[in-house]
């Protein structure tokens, strides 16, 4: 999907945008938070560290190389001739932002946009990874997906890249359609994060000699969900910035992309609380938590062009989805996800960009063309998992040949804090069962 | 068992790529794009499968 208008450098529109850009980090903040909270006590420094040296790198990393390769739909692109049609593959910008604009137009907005978002994608592997994952292991493993992975992906979604173009080549809808990051945050982050889990291992544990999966439950709960609020600003931030910047809508919508993005997750809140609580005799915090979340996750793709019904039936949906793939994960395919991030992030965005191709009402899509809009999900959702799943996965078995992810035995049972930090987090505080064993 | 669910996610995305360039109506180039999407499934199963670790392993990890 292209822009089709841009606000103008200095006007009033483009202050709207910078105050909604402002807002993204808050997502991140909530996604740190919710990672720390949902390990345990021991660990909780080592994730609030590793969270916001991931955000650091992958700035720094978008900036060195990842804005080049992502582009801007629109400004120079690299393209090749197939079948006669054009398809844009990589981004022609240069390194290090030479030759952006800097004065508050849209392609500064959107590359400050982009910087943050490629920040949210690196935080959701450090959840999943909670716990075993070392510190500079997750910071090379976010050069790859900062350098690599998140700007192919999202050059050809934002960029102007062969999956916006499917609707001018191919007449399918308006092309690949993801407002707001579904696919090219969310997907891309959750599917980073079940390789990381792939090839690190479950945590010891976890599992029992029987196979049973035991409980290790969330240090503090309070944390959770003080995640989810602020997440919520920050998701409100980044589905308007992304709709005006990215997804080609008009002022006009915003007010439908808030609505719509606070409907999605409220009904996935509410599905989860009622499943848990039929499930397990009464709801459970951090699943309602994670649903919360998946809710915004879903509401991403297409946040500007759904009806608010469809805004809430993507996220009941979504509300399901979550908790009944974080237990089908863990309980059948032993995937040890302590913060949930695959499903939240992973299955969710899926979701969310499917439901676009059969629920979102384009404006603009070319007569008997918008009937085809599914199709290009489907295009869209199968590059994710045809190209990014097995390209992330190359790259952290490689990386794991030479670096390991996982700390060591040792440092696991001492637990991250005081391995790889040297200070536990709440030194003053004894109050888990953990800090009594022996180190 | 990794390889091979590796290279059928690789596969199934390339008959959806070689699809969009080479057919023209709509509904066979859907036709197409839903077995490339099928063989990546087949892909994920496999790859999903050959990371469940045996209940023994499982238990070894206590």
């Amino acid at each position: 999907m292209m822009p089709a208008s841009l606000p103008a450098a200095e006007s009033p529109a483009a202050a709207l945008c910078v105050f909604l850009v402002l807002l993204v980090p808050l997502a991140a903040a909530g996604l740190a938070i919710m990672n720390a909270g949902m390990g345990r006590a021991r660990s909780a420094a080592h994730a609030m560290l590793v969270s916001l040296s991931v955000v650091s790198v992958a700035a720094l990393v978008y900036f060195i190389c990842g804005f080049a390769f992502q582009g801007i739909a629109g400004r120079g692109a690299h393209v090749v001739m197939i079948g006669g049609k054009p398809w844009s593959w990589i981004g022609g910008e240069r390194f290090f932002f030479r030759g952006l604009p800097l004065d508050g137009s849209p392609p500064i907005l959107i590359a400050a946009l982009q910087m943050f978002s490629v920040g949210i994608a690196a935080l959701v592997p450090i959840g999943s990874a909670n716990e075993r994952y070392r510190l500079r292991a997750a910071r090379i493993s976010t050069v790859f997906l900062a350098g690599l992975t998140y700007p192919l992906f999202a050059h050809w979604v934002w960029g102007g890249g062969w999956l916006a173009q499917l609707g001018m080549n191919y007449h399918l809808g308006r092309g690949f359609l993801d407002t707001g990051g579904a696919g090219c945050i969310h997907a891309v982050g959750g599917l980073a994060a079940l390789t990381v889990v792939w090839v690190a291992g479950a945590r010891p544990g976890k599992y029992t000699a029987s196979g049973l999966p035991s409980a290790i439950p969330a240090h503090n709960a309070v944390l959770i969900l003080l995640g989810c609020f602020l997440s919520w600003v920050g998701w409100l931030g980044l589905n308007c910035a992304g709709a005006v910047l990215l997804g080609g809508a008009d002022l006009g919508r915003l007010p439908l992309v808030v609505l719509n993005t606070t409907l999605s997750a409220a009904a996935a809140l509410v599905m989860a609380v009622f499943i848990t609580g039929a499930r397990f005799g009464r709801p459970d915090a951090s699943l309602s938590a994670n649903a919360w979340i998946g809710g915004l996750v879903a509401s991403s793709a297409a946040a500007p062009f759904l009806a608010p019904a469809a805004a809430a039936a993507i996220g009941l949906a979504a509300g399901a989805l979550v908790p009944l793939s974080i237990e089908w994960l863990e309980f059948h395919l032993g995937v040890d996800d302590p913060s949930g991030g695959i499903s939240v992030h992973g299955v969710a965005g899926i979701w969310g960009l499917l439901a676009a191709g059969m629920l979102a009402r384009l404006p603009d899509a070319q007569a008997g063309s918008s009937a085809w809009q599914w199709l290009a999900q489907i295009v869209g959702v199968a590059t994710l998992l045809g190209f990014v799943l097995p390209l992330s996965y190359g790259l952290h078995w490689l990386m794991n040949r030479f670096y390991p992810l996982r700390v060591s035995p040792a440092g696991e049972q001492e637990g991250m804090d005081l391995h790889e930090l040297g200070a536990d987090a709440y030194p003053e505080f004894v109050i888990h069962s953990e800090s009594f064993l022996p180190r | 068992m990794k390889l091979a669910g590796l290279l059928l996610l690789l596969s199934g995305w390339g008959l959806v790529l070689a699809a969009l360039p080479l057919l023209g109506r709509a509904s066979v180039l859907a036709a197409f794009v839903l077995a490339g999407t099928g063989v990546e499934i087949l892909g994920l199963v496999l790859l999903v499968r050959s990371h469940m670790p045996s209940r023994q392993r499982r238990g070894a990890l206590r």
